[in-house]
């Protein structure tokens, strides 16, 4: 099984190495000259008024966080679609339940507003 | 041989990018660094020929578990002097937690060398063989139940995570996409038929 | 074969320990995949500009080459001897790694990617797992992108696409739950292999809304128009590229571009039997035809069909508002695709359409 995952490895090493090369090769002709206005962040020609970095709306922790939940359901579904004929029936109302009880819990977040983005 | 190279190489990557989560000034770095920590151990996991939990290892704490910890860590306003002070008033804490891994840890490897034979390595797996096939036939059949109970759990994690964070603004003006589709061009506009003027 | 390659070589060849030429012959096939795939991604920015101007009653590019034929290579020299501004505030680091991230998990994924029913550059078990979990990697690019920059408009433009795709994500992984079930294997040549027998029993048909979704899904993915929001020029400028410059820059669009033939490609595999042909079943064709045999032309021209329509929506379609596509990623596809996987099951149960033992 592990001399299949080789030919991986090496294609990540040659996409990283290919990404640097022609970085590199940015940098070696790409070559101007540099001014403080040049190098400031673009804002439309004004200074940036504060630090970019700023708070943001705490919707977007709450996606990620349903994000995380849907996408270990996606994982548990996986090995459930795969070995379908081997579990049977049984599999089937066992997937069922764990789908049911889960969907509540769509169902939750979407009358409580959690999906709206306004 | 081979494989013990990569074994050590992954492991001595893992270890390094654990201590750079915790020296790293910018938290954002360390992030990264844990980002790096979580690949090694899903090659070493994929060295035990473990292929479907290293996959999903990366599937779902780098894809995104650590999505997350990128939106809080950005986000919130650090102030990098002051998140420098914590040591002395956290060292004991860490201690205690430490101490615990490593009593759990010797316990282990105790228990191991008492009651089982060494296992040597692992099984060769046949031709043709799924790890996630053959996980995929016990796991709804032998482990229902913690099955089930993962279910509930994730339930409970949803209910909490809307509670815990879930914020109605006052006076929003929301679409309602359903009333929209529905509208119909005679409730909106009515054509009136009129007599056209004589001209003077 | 042998007169061919001079003796030398071969013995050369034959000199080298084992292990090296495994190792050999894997980066081989992995060139081989890869020059052609860098050459597609330059081709596809030509026909996209090209596509797009007649759709809008323009030329296109027509200058360099015949037919213009030659501006994917003068845009490549271009952004090649441009400078690479790193503004002041930035994080030097991030903001250089950024592109990087973006471009590796774009062209890893290929290694899977099976070109015909006997090439592929690595046969793993897990291959459609690793397939959704390094497209689950791409969206590091993006936030590092946005945040190392420190710049308003890329901050924004990163939080918008990162909080889309991972809306997407959920709506693609339901939709390869599917494919998975109707397919019964999670290598994706055995996928493709489980589609034979004709255009009819391709999974398009019994996994339709799952095709649509999963393909729509992947235009939202790679932030291509109309689902655009992360860029969109009239309102943060080019989002979260918008300080990127010369090859910083054209290794993100490098990488949205490999990862639009990585969803083309994809998509033929997953619902239009990959390197099948469409003409299997016709056989006043005679017996040899090669319209009938299974080839990698069959794939190449699938992916190109789906490329079209990448572009075909850019050029149709305005700009989604952001709300909406969130409603549409959470709110329609996630339950369509839950419906249908319900439907998978049962008929699977009962032994129906590609469950019919």
């Amino acid at each position: 099984m592990l001399e299949n995952y080789l030919p991986i490895l090496i294609f990540l090493g040659i996409a990283a190495l290919v990404g640097l090369v022609l970085m590199g090769l940015g940098f070696l002709f790409g070559r101007g000259e540099k001014d403080a206005e040049k190098l400031s962040a673009y804002e439309c020609g004004f200074e940036p008024f504060e630090d970019t970095r700023m708070k943001f709306d705490v919707r977007y922790y709450l996606v990620a966080i349903l994000f995380i939940i849907f996408d270990l359901e996606i994982a548990f579904l996986f090995p459930w679609a795969v070995s379908l004929d081997l579990v049977g029936g049984f599999g089937l109302v066992a997937m069922g339940i764990f789908l049911a009880v889960l969907v509540v819990g769509f169902i939750y977040e979407w009358k409580k507003g959690a999906l709206e983005w306004d | 041989m081979f494989q013990a190279i990569l074994f050590y190489t992954f492991a001595a990557v893992l270890i390094g990018a654990a201590m750079g989560v915790i020296f790293s000034r910018n938290p954002v770095h360390a992030v990264m660094f844990l980002v790096l920590a979580f690949f090694q151990s899903s090659l070493l996991w994929l060295l035990a020929e473990a292929e479907f939990l290293a996959i999903v290892l990366i599937l779902v704490y780098v894809g995104a578990v650590m999505v997350l910890f990128l939106f809080v860590v950005m986000m919130i306003d650090i102030n990098v002097e002051r998140v420098q002070g914590g040591l002395v008033r956290y060292a004991p804490l860490g201690l205690v937690i430490a101490g615990l891994m490593v009593v759990e840890l010797v316990q282990l490897i105790w228990a191991r060398s008492r009651f089982e034979v060494a296992t040597g390595g692992f099984a060769a797996t046949p031709e043709g063989y799924s790890n996630t096939e053959a996980l995929g036939a016990i796991l709804y059949t032998e482990h229902v139940y913690a099955f089930e109970i993962a279910a509930v759990i994730l339930l409970l994690a949803i209910v909490a995570a809307i509670s815990l964070t879930m914020r109605k603004r006052e006076g929003l003006k929301v679409q309602n996409i359903t009333s929209q589709v529905a509208a119909r061009a005679k409730d909106r506009v009515r054509v009136v038929k009129m007599e056209a003027e004589k001209r003077q | 074969m042998g007169s061919l390659i001079p003796q030398f070589a071969l013995d050369l060849w034959n000199g080298l320990p084992v292990e090296l030429q495994t190792v050999v012959t894997h980066v081989f096939k992995i060139v081989i995949v890869l020059l052609p795939l860098i050459l597609a991604v330059a081709f596809s920015t030509y026909f996209e500009r090209k596509i797009i101007g007649y759709m809008q009653r323009r030329i296109g590019p027509n200058r360099v080459g015949p037919l213009g034929l030659g501006q994917p290579f003068a845009d490549v020299i271009k952004l090649l001897i441009k400078e690479v501004v790193i503004p002041t505030r930035s994080n030097r680091f991030l903001f250089l790694i950024a592109p990087l991230l973006s471009l590796i998990p774009a062209f890893a994924t290929w290694a899977v990617i099976p070109l015909n029913d006997t090439f592929v550059i690595a046969d793993i078990n897990a291959g459609l797992l690793y397939v959704l979990a390094l497209t689950s990697l791409g969206v590091y690019g993006v936030i590092l992108a946005g945040w190392a920059t420190n710049s308003k408009y890329a901050f924004l433009g990163a939080m918008r696409s990162a909080a889309q795709i991972v809306a997407y994500e959920i709506a693609m992984g339901f939709a390869l739950v599917g494919v998975l079930m109707a397919g019964g294997s999670l290598n994706l040549g055995d996928i493709v292999r489980a589609q034979e027998g004709g255009i009819t029993s391709w999974f398009w048909l019994p996994l339709l809304p799952l095709f649509v979704v999963y393909f729509i899904s992947g235009v939202a993915e790679t932030n291509r128009a109309p689902f655009d929001v992360a860029e969109g020029e009239s309102e943060i400028v080019a989002g979260f590229h918008v300080e990127y410059s010369g090859v910083a820059f054209a290794l993100f669009f490098l990488a949205e571009y490999a990862n639009m033939l990585l969803i083309s490609a994809l998509t033929s595999i997953f619902f239009l039997g990959g390197w099948a042909s469409p003409f299997e079943g016709l056989t006043f064709l005679g017996d040899g035809s090669f319209l009938r045999e299974p080839s990698l032309m069959w794939l190449c021209l699938k992916i190109a069909f789906f490329m079209f329509v990448f572009f075909w929506l850019r050029a149709t379609f305005p700009r989604y508002r952001y709300d909406q596509i969130m409603r549409l990623g959470w709110k329609v596809f996630i339950p369509v695709t839950l419906v249908w996987i319900a439907v998978e099951a049962l008929m699977a149960w009962l032994q129906v359409g590609p469950w019919a033992a």
